[in-house]
């Protein structure tokens, strides 16, 4: 039990510490690729102090609601991405949550942001509110409908049951897997406002959505949100790594090797999440807003033939 | 023995109505009729618990000697209708606290008075009717009070409209009804529910009545295409009655519906849930469609109510789809999560309604374009709003995500149903359920983000005041148990053990003797949520951040004009509005469902005309099916018109070539 405690708080600790790096190494490897030297790896944590030690200043119009919502935000994207199993499953409160409860996490995640965009009272922060909350309609949707072809092909809406049942050999090559993949990387790619869907260092404020959102925050506000941010890119590479590549996830009792193991697995998958992200993201072009309902369309129809094809066959 | 202390309950409400009359326009008669109903509603609705807790399973019925003489009028309560007494009195209870505030704002009470407690008492005993004749006499009694209390605002033309709209609909729904009860009673004729229990009819009439009861009670809920009075008739309405029209009495055509489909037509055949899943699938999407185009607050609310319909019936087709097929466990999944829906759907809804109310007697508007900046003025109604807001968009921890998540839950079985058109279907409603629950969440930042947030777009808004302390305690009392919901869904499955056990012969398994009080439909291999530790941590995890922060970093602020990129515009007006939020909504989903087109209209440069942007938008369903109704109507009538102008002569030849004619079938009849 105490140990299960220690897992679980070593998780949540571990996601934290992490996610910064990731968006360093991200942003390190586009700048690489632009040929530019890029800021150091360990620029967003220095970001994230200095945030945090700056004054907050509030616009006249905002209420109490504005200086909560980073908290809660926060709060709601941490839970969720402790909830993932990333080195090690069966962590002691896996059963909390499931896959379709931590996307739900997520939204009320979003919600509230969507609700800060609209405190304030500017025109900047409605139109990233609604359009964050537009590409959230058919986000979302898709979403569901790869947690339904994932908990079909595994039996369990249940994150670690599914990814024992994706390291073992049952699994197999499936269309609907394939398709689920697909899917999934493309939802990811917009949940995190990724290009092509937005942009995360724009600086026209008119082509933003996330940023546009969160224009009037600034400190320590600013510094949550950023952080959440960073935590929820994380959550999206770690749910493709313990669904798509489960290698090297350990189970309850393992040996203290094992779990070195793990958690060298575990890093090397998110650098490799990183990088291919970043290749991705200088290969293409950013689309214009409403172009994105066609890319997260393709994504929802993707999602549901893949959920059909597991209705109608066992073996797809 | 229940039953007849729920009978004096209901009598109790009756004797309001002389009071009311009586009391007229004095200024206690407000005070006098819901402090009574509000008593009456809480004690019928504890009884109504306790029988669901304590005697679950047991059935009392009474029979008096009222109604047609040689049928009598019989009352029963079984566990299906304690549970729905429950949400009626539950409802009822909160509608009154809320009126005892909200109502002194009444400047005509003598025209809603005399009706609210008739209407409370019929929405009872719908629920409580045993026999075919007393259940369509209770179910006109409620559509015709709430009928009053629709038109209760006569003045305004847009209320009559919906005024006659509602009776139209509530005719029509009544009458197949009517015919289905007549299909059911069969050939013996004996109309009590009991007699109908025991007959079995054959497959083709069987199907006649589902068809016949999917109009009839589907009117009343707001099934699309059956929903055009809804969101006319629920906004027109005093905001209590609004509640109780949305919260309550949409829930008891669904009550109709599980009596008369799962329990008294006998076993479904399984092409019955295919219609039921389309329908609530279509509902579901269209409902929430629908509602992010309205800036009108309480018809959006309305809107919603047909949403949240579809997401109900969307639960009660997987569990005939389950039942058809002989998964009793699984039909009572689905069962369960429907009729946990009707709960936490008639809570938030009630309070949601409850906040346009406190809006609209707060700022005199209901039109979302003139609110903003409400959360200053209104802080204890901005909070509540917020809860019932976050649990109809089905966010964890809150109730509304309960149910939807059993919703998925039954359908992730359903791949073992053997149909075909099930294994086909069953995935696109599923897809549809998705997307109405993101769609909801977008309404609802819409509802809050423009009406509680910003800056106040009118005088009125600018100058909004907290509501009555008995307004805002009905709100919390509903705030309260939505959040009880969400975090304790187990206690709530639990209570809906026995009707299940009644209807489909199983339940779902116990649930609130699972450790840390989780909910686990099937197998914790398989699924499970726990609120209540969900909670705990965000709870946790937010405060730590707090404290950390604030302790170790810094906890400085300071107020300063807003940023808006260097350019903060002081005038609310630039402001984004309900319409220009749903805009990209519109341009997605609206472009291709309602034919929306945006015509803009800029003046020639140098000008100083001001530029225009008009947004036209089509309803599909009312052009579709109700436009050419009204067509032919009006098309014959004109035809029909030239009869009333006829000389004696020729309605006398008229006369008798009818006779003739008459004459001449009955000479030909074999």
């Amino acid at each position: 039990m105490i140990r299960d405690l220690a897992f679980q708080f070593a998780q949540m600790l571990l996601v934290l510490g992490l996610s910064p790096l990731l968006t360093g190494l991200v942003r390190k490897v586009k700048a690489r690729l632009l040929r530019r030297k890029g800021p150091p790896l360990l620029q967003p944590y220095r970001d994230l102090v200095r945030l945090l030690r700056k004054e907050v200043v509030l616009a006249e119009s905002s209420s109490w609601l504005f200086r909560v919502i980073p908290y809660v935000v926060f709060a709601g994207t941490w839970v969720a991405a402790a909830l993932v199993p990333t080195f090690r499953s069966g962590l002691l409160f896996s059963w909390t949550a499931d896959l379709i409860a931590i996307i739900a996490l997520l939204g009320s995640a979003r919600f509230f942001l969507a609700l800060a965009g609209m405190d304030v009272g500017t025109s900047f922060g409605g139109i990233g509110s609604s359009r964050e909350v537009m590409i959230a309609s058919l986000a979302e949707p898709a979403m569901l409908m790869i947690v339904f072809t994932l908990a079909l092909i595994a039996g369990s809406t249940q994150l670690s049951a599914m990814a024992a049942f994706m390291n073992s050999p049952e699994v197999g090559l499936r269309v609907s897997l394939g398709l689920g993949m697909i899917a999934l990387v493309m939802v990811a790619i917009a949940e995190n406002a990724r290009i092509p869907v937005d942009n995360p260092a724009t600086h026209l404020e008119l082509t933003m959505v996330h940023e546009a959102m969160v224009l009037e925050y600034s400190g320590r506000h600013l510094a949550l949100i950023e952080l959440s941010s960073y935590l929820k890119l994380l959550l999206y590479v770690s749910l493709i790594a313990c669904l798509f590549a489960p290698w090297g996830i350990t189970t309850a009792n393992a040996e203290p090797a094992q779990l070195a193991i793990a958690v060298v697995a575990y890093i090397g998958k998110l650098a490799a999440g990183g990088v291919l992200l970043a290749l991705f993201e200088t290969s293409i072009a950013k689309m214009r807003v409403f172009r994105v309902p066609q890319f997260l369309g393709a994504a929802l129809m993707l999602a549901l033939l893949a959920t059909l094809l597991r209705f109608v066959s066992r073996s797809f | 023995m229940m039953a007849a202390y729920a009978l004096c309950g209901v009598a109790a409400l009756l004797l309001l109505l002389p009071i009311a009359i009586v009391l007229g326009r004095s200024s206690h008669s407000s005070a006098v009729v819901y402090g009574a109903s509000l008593i009456v509603a809480l004690v019928l609705g504890i009884f109504a618990l306790l029988t669901l807790f304590e005697h679950s399973g047991r059935v009392s019925s009474v029979s008096l000697p009222f109604g047609l003489p040689w049928l009598g009028a019989h009352f029963r309560i079984d566990a299906l209708s304690a549970f729905f007494l429950v949400v009626v009195n539950l409802g009822g209870a909160a509608a009154s606290l809320f009126a005892l505030g909200y109502g002194q704002h009444e400047h005509a009470p003598q025209r809603v008075l005399p009706f609210y407690p008739v209407y409370l008492a019929a929405m009872n005993l719908v629920v409580l009717a045993d026999d075919a004749f007393s259940f369509l006499v209770a179910w006109e009694f409620m559509s015709l009070t709430s009928w009053a209390l629709v038109i209760a605002h006569h003045r305004d033309p847009e209320n009559l409209r919906a005024g006659l709209v509602y009776l139209l609909m509530a005719s029509f729904g009544t009458l197949a009804l009517l015919l289905a009860f007549g299909l059911l009673a069969s050939a013996g004729g004996d109309y009590t529910f009991e007699a109908m229990r025991a007959t079995h009819l054959g497959p083709g009439l069987a199907a006649l009545v589902l068809i016949l009861v999917l109009i009839g009670t589907g009117s009343k809920a707001g099934l699309v295409p059956l929903h055009a009075w809804l969101p006319l008739a629920h906004p027109a309405a005093p905001s209590h009655v609004s509640a109780l029209m949305s919260g309550v009495m949409t829930k008891l055509a669904v009550y109709a519906f599980v009596r008369i489909v799962f329990d008294l037509l006998g076993s479904p055949a399984w092409w019955w849930s295919l219609i039921v899943l389309a329908l609530g699938g279509v509902t579901a999407v269209m409902g929430v469609l629908y509602a992010l185009m309205q800036h009108d607050l309480k018809r959006l609310l309305a809107y919603h109510t047909v949403e949240n319909i579809g997401i109900i019936f969307i639960g009660l087709g997987l569990a005939l789809a389950f039942q058809a097929h002989g998964m009793p466990n699984a039909a009572a999944l689905g069962l369960t999560a429907a009729l946990l829906h009707v709960f936490n759907h008639s809570v938030f809804k009630s309070l949601l309604f409850f906040g346009s109310g406190a809006i609209l007697s707060a700022t005199g508007e209901r039109d979302m374009e003139k609110l903003g900046g409400l959360i200053h003025r209104m802080p204890h109604t901005a909070v509540l709003v917020l809860i019932g807001c976050m649990a109809i968009s089905a966010l964890p921890p809150l109730n509304g995500f309960v149910s939807e998540w059993l919703t998925l839950q039954a359908i992730l079985i359903s791949p073992q149903l053997p149909s075909w058109g099930l294994k086909l279907m069953i995935p696109a409603v599923g897809a549809t359920l998705a997307l109405s629950a993101a769609l909801a969440a977008a309404c609802f930042v819409k509802v809050f983000g423009v009406s509680f947030l910003g800056r106040p777009r009118s005088p009125q808004a600018a100058n909004a005041h907290e509501v009555e302390r008995s307004s805002v305690v009905a709100m919390g009392v509903l705030a309260a148990l939505c959040f009880l919901a969400g975090i304790l869904p187990g206690l709530f499955i639990d209570a809906l053990a026995p009707v299940t056990q009644a209807l489909v012969n199983d339940s779902m398994p116990h649930q609130s003797s699972i450790a840390w009080l989780s909910i686990v439909p099937i197998a914790e291999s398989r699924s499970s949520y726990n609120g209540l530790l969900v909670f705990a941590f965000i709870l946790s995890s937010g405060m730590l951040a707090a404290y950390a922060i604030h302790r170790l970093a810094s906890d400085k602020w300071r107020k300063g004009p807003a940023w808006d990129c260097g350019f903060p515009n002081a005038d609310p007006v630039t402001q984004y509005t309900a319409s220009s939020f749903a805009q990209p909504i519109r341009r997605v989903f609206g472009s291709v469902v309602f034919q929306a087109r945006e015509i803009g209209e800029m003046p020639l440069p140098g000008s100083m005309a001001p530029a225009h942007l008009t947004v036209r938008l089509r309803d599909p369903i009312w052009d579709a099916c109700y436009a050419p109704v009204a067509g032919i109507v009006s098309f014959l009538s004109e035809r029909l018109n030239v009869l009333q102008f006829l000389t004696i002569r020729r309605y006398l030849s008229l006369v008798f070539a009818l006779l003739v004619l008459l004459l001449l079938a009955l000479a030909a009849w074999p």
